[in-house]
């Protein structure tokens, strides 16, 4: 197809309105952070010359309440953003899982009973058990150990960037890029994807990576993984790289071997990272969504949570059951997020 | 506070700027049209009095279609100074819900599902059409189509476009070569394959991967056997659950389909076994038969647009389609098919103008002239249709003694519909048994 600039101008002027928006927003944003507490910093300093000069004394105390209506100032848009965009919707969306598929009848707890009622769903919920389970473990180790052996090897920032390359990649992307690695083809074409390329090429036969339970699980579940790996790596690399020289020199002294060392001294002091990395991935997997919907939509008993959801709420239009979901789905995050934040007030205590 | 002053005049300048842009913007795009009074425009007399007035319109139509869709009403825009605001989106019908419900319906939405149409008009959301559509639907479209768009004894919109489904593709060159003729009965349809199948070669090719709606085409085949083993009256009622779903009529359509679907002998021709359909797109199912490996593929007319570019479309070319036979001589000659209609959500009178136009022979026949497109529209003048493939579709939709029936699963509720039944199928293909996947699509059934 050919691309004409001057059919698509109105298309580049509304591109150029949109940048030079962004610009205007983002620029008024930035000089109201800086001018904001410049005035309030200078009324200050005014008052104090002013207090000075008559040779009264200035009580800090005084400055507070305003103080207080400055950070009022920051905290609004935050607070009124969250009402907005969280509160209101999770409560909105709790109570739409206790009525019927449009929203305007009672229905009591039958969208829970459909949800384990269903060979459908329960398939969906222990999926999204699999891949919790396995992605948070998998990934980890995987940062873990690749951290542990290029920290200090000769291309070491060559090494990192190349795992942690995917993570620029977006989910979508990511599915994208991995269906083709998965395609399959039959044994008298030439092959497009890379995974059944090897397999002709070592003799075997070209297999539909993505039709059979639960292998299609496993394979999609490498795509996080392939993703969230450098993330933790690079999380744990800069935990390891804060391990003092002294406790490292001191194990040394004492005569630990390689396999002590990991065990004793590094996987200690990076404990608290660690948990940081599982619990971020964690989360981040519970609500996985877009490598799903891309490579099979649910397809072939590969469905997870958030997709029978989207599936439920948007396609099937039953309002109540994709609701109801969609609560799971929260009450299944809010321990790791309670878990998280009481994690973050001990170190902080420490 | 040690910040230099010169980022923040930077900003300021910025703001001016921008502020001076989007004012530039807003101003000076009210122009008149003077074209209204000349004679060109005088077919859209009737229409005139909203100039400068807007109208969106929402719909799952993209790409080269959409560009030829806006062409079509480009004269009637001009004439009557009406603005047409022309989005068309892959996830049309998930968004379309979140529009509506967030309070940013368009104003006109072309829905391809009676069974989407209805939940919206269930809910209230959809206007009845004016007066002046719903004469102008009466007049160009038989009540089969007005009925899918009726809801509560309310008429909601008029059909635009149509497909007919019943259709076999092959390549008229292969048959010529090998000696075979084009089947007009379903026994007549086996015993080639058969024939074919004895050579070695795989006849049938098929493909049902497409994307977010993977499935659909295998649903297009059970609703045509149910036509073709069934009477339409039982297809109505399994439609609307007049009967279970596995009903063992609809067991009995779907296990004929089988033999087709899930002979190893005679699918996936250019693409593997049976289970190689669920993973082969539906855009490329049918591409083996340009190749010579596989001979016929049941599709829409719709796929006349998928064929290799220089393909030649024609009863002596490449490709062409023939009439998918019936079972049973007695029941006549049964057509499925599908189509869209143009809905309202607003009901400002240059709303109710652009559907009445949508709705007449003028625009129909302003769009066929363009190409590719198929209306059931009675005012359509077969000389504005190019394409032979189109050709035949409008002459089927037009005889008065074709039974047609709207594609099934887009008149039953989305969940079963586009949820499901599609899930299902996709299930059957990979080894499922026909009663177990029927007994599932039964369950997820709305109560």
């Amino acid at each position: 197809m050919n691309f004409e600039f001057a059919d698509e101008a109105p298309k580049l002027m509304i591109l150029l309105y949109g940048l030079v928006a962004f610009v205007v927003v983002v620029g008024g944003l930035l000089f109201l952070l800086d001018a904001v507490p410049t005035w309030f910093a200078r009324r200050r300093d005014a008052r104090l010359i002013a207090a000075s000069a008559s040779g009264g004394t200035v009580t800090i105390g005084r400055l507070k309440p305003r103080e207080g209506v400055l950070g009022l100032f920051f905290l609004l848009p935050t607070v009124l953003l969250l009402l907005i965009g969280l509160v209101v919707p999770a409560v909105r969306t709790l109570v739409l899982s206790f009525m019927d598929s449009d929203g305007t009848n009672w229905v009591g707890l039958a969208n829970y009973d459909w949800m384990f009622s269903q060979d459908e769903i329960v398939k969906v919920l222990t999926n999204t058990l699999l891949w919790v389970i396995l992605v948070p473990l998998i990934a980890t180790s995987i940062g873990l150990i690749y951290a542990v052996m290029v920290d200090k090897a000769r291309f070491e920032s060559i090494a990192k960037s190349l795992i942690f390359m995917p993570m620029a990649i977006s989910f979508v992307g990511a599915g994208i890029i991995w269906k083709f690695v998965y395609a399959y083809r039959s044994e008298e074409q030439d092959q497009i994807g890379l995974l059944n390329q090897i397999v002709v090429f070592f003799g075997g036969e070209p297999r539909q990576w993505l039709l059979n339970a639960p292998l299609n699980t496993l394979l999609l579940i490498v795509v996080m993984v392939w993703i969230q790996a450098g993330f933790a790596m690079v999380v744990l690399s800069a935990a390891i790289k804060a391990i003092p020289a002294d406790i490292v020199e001191a194990a040394r002294l004492d005569g630990v071997n390689a396999w002590q060392m990991f065990w004793r001294v590094t996987l200690p002091s990076i404990r608290p990272a660690l948990i940081v990395v599982v619990v971020t991935i964690s989360i981040a997997t519970l609500k996985v969504f877009d490598i799903v919907r891309t490579m099979t939509n649910g397809n072939y008993e590969t469905g997870v949570v958030a997709n029978e959801m989207y599936n439920q709420a948007f396609r099937a239009g039953e309002t109540g059951q994709g609701s109801a979901l969609a609560v799971i789905l929260f009450v299944l995050v809010v321990p790791i997020v309670i878990y998280q934040i009481r994690n973050l007030r001990k170190q902080r205590e420490v | 506070m040690a910040v230099s002053t010169r980022p923040r005049q930077a900003f300021a300048i910025a703001s001016v700027l921008g502020l001076a842009l989007t004012a530039t913007a807003c101003g000076g795009s009210d122009s008149k049209n003077d074209k209204a009074d000349s004679p060109e425009c005088a077919a859209y007399k009737e229409y005139q009095g909203h100039s400068g007035k807007k109208v969106s319109i929402y719909a799952s139509i993209r790409d080269l279609e959409a560009d030829r869709l806006q062409n079509s009403w480009k004269e009637f825009a001009d004439c009557t100074g009406i603005k047409i605001n022309y989005e068309g989106s892959g996830e049309f019908e998930a968004q379309l819900q979140v529009r509506v419900d967030g309070g940013n319906a368009p104003d006109i939405a072309f829905i391809p599902q009676p069974g989407l149409l209805t939940r919206f008009a269930e809910a209230g959301k959809l206007k009845p059409v004016s007066a002046e559509t719903k004469a102008m639907a009466e007049k160009n479209y038989s009540p089969d189509w007005l009925k899918y768009s009726t809801v509560g004894g309310q008429f909601y919109g008029a059909p635009l476009g149509s497909n007919v489904k019943s259709f076999v593709w092959y390549s008229p060159k292969t048959f010529k070569e090998k000696g075979y003729t084009v089947p007009t009965t379903w026994d007549e349809l086996i015993a080639l394959s058969d024939k074919i199948a004895a050579t070695g070669q795989k006849p049938w090719c098929a493909g049902i991967e497409s994307g977010d709606a993977t499935g659909w085409p295998a649903t297009d085949w059970i609703e045509d056997l149910m036509l073709r083993t069934q009477t339409p009256e039982v297809y109505d009622q399994w439609v609307t659950h007049g009967i279970p779903f596995n009903d063992p009529k609809v067991a009995e359509a779907l296990d004929k389909a089988g033999t087709i679907l899930k002979n190893e002998k005679y699918v996936n021709g250019g693409y593997g076994g049976v289970k190689s359909i669920a993973t082969t797109s539906f855009q490329e199912g049918g591409l083996p038969i340009t190749q010579g490996k596989c001979t016929l593929h049941r599709q829409a007319s719709f796929y006349a647009n998928q064929w290799p570019e220089g393909t030649k479309v024609a009863e002596d070319g490449d490709v062409f389609a023939f009439y998918f036979p019936g079972i049973d001589a007695a029941k006549g000659k049964p057509v499925l098919g599908g189509g869209e209609f143009t809905v309202a959500f607003a009901d400002r009178p240059e709303v109710q103008a652009v559907q009445t136009y949508l709705a007449s022979a003028e625009h129909a026949n302003s769009r066929a002239k363009i190409g590719d497109w198929v209306s059931a529209n009675k005012g359509l003048d077969l000389a504005n249709v190019a394409n032979p493939i189109d050709k035949l579709s409008v002459q089927i939709l037009q005889d008065p003694k074709t039974v047609f029936r709207f594609d099934g699963s887009d008149l039953m509720p989305a969940a079963v519909g586009s949820g499901s039944f599609w899930k299902g199928m996709i299930e059957w293909i990979n080894g499922k048994d026909t009663a177990a996947t029927l007994t599932f699509i039964e369950g997820t059934w709305p109560k």
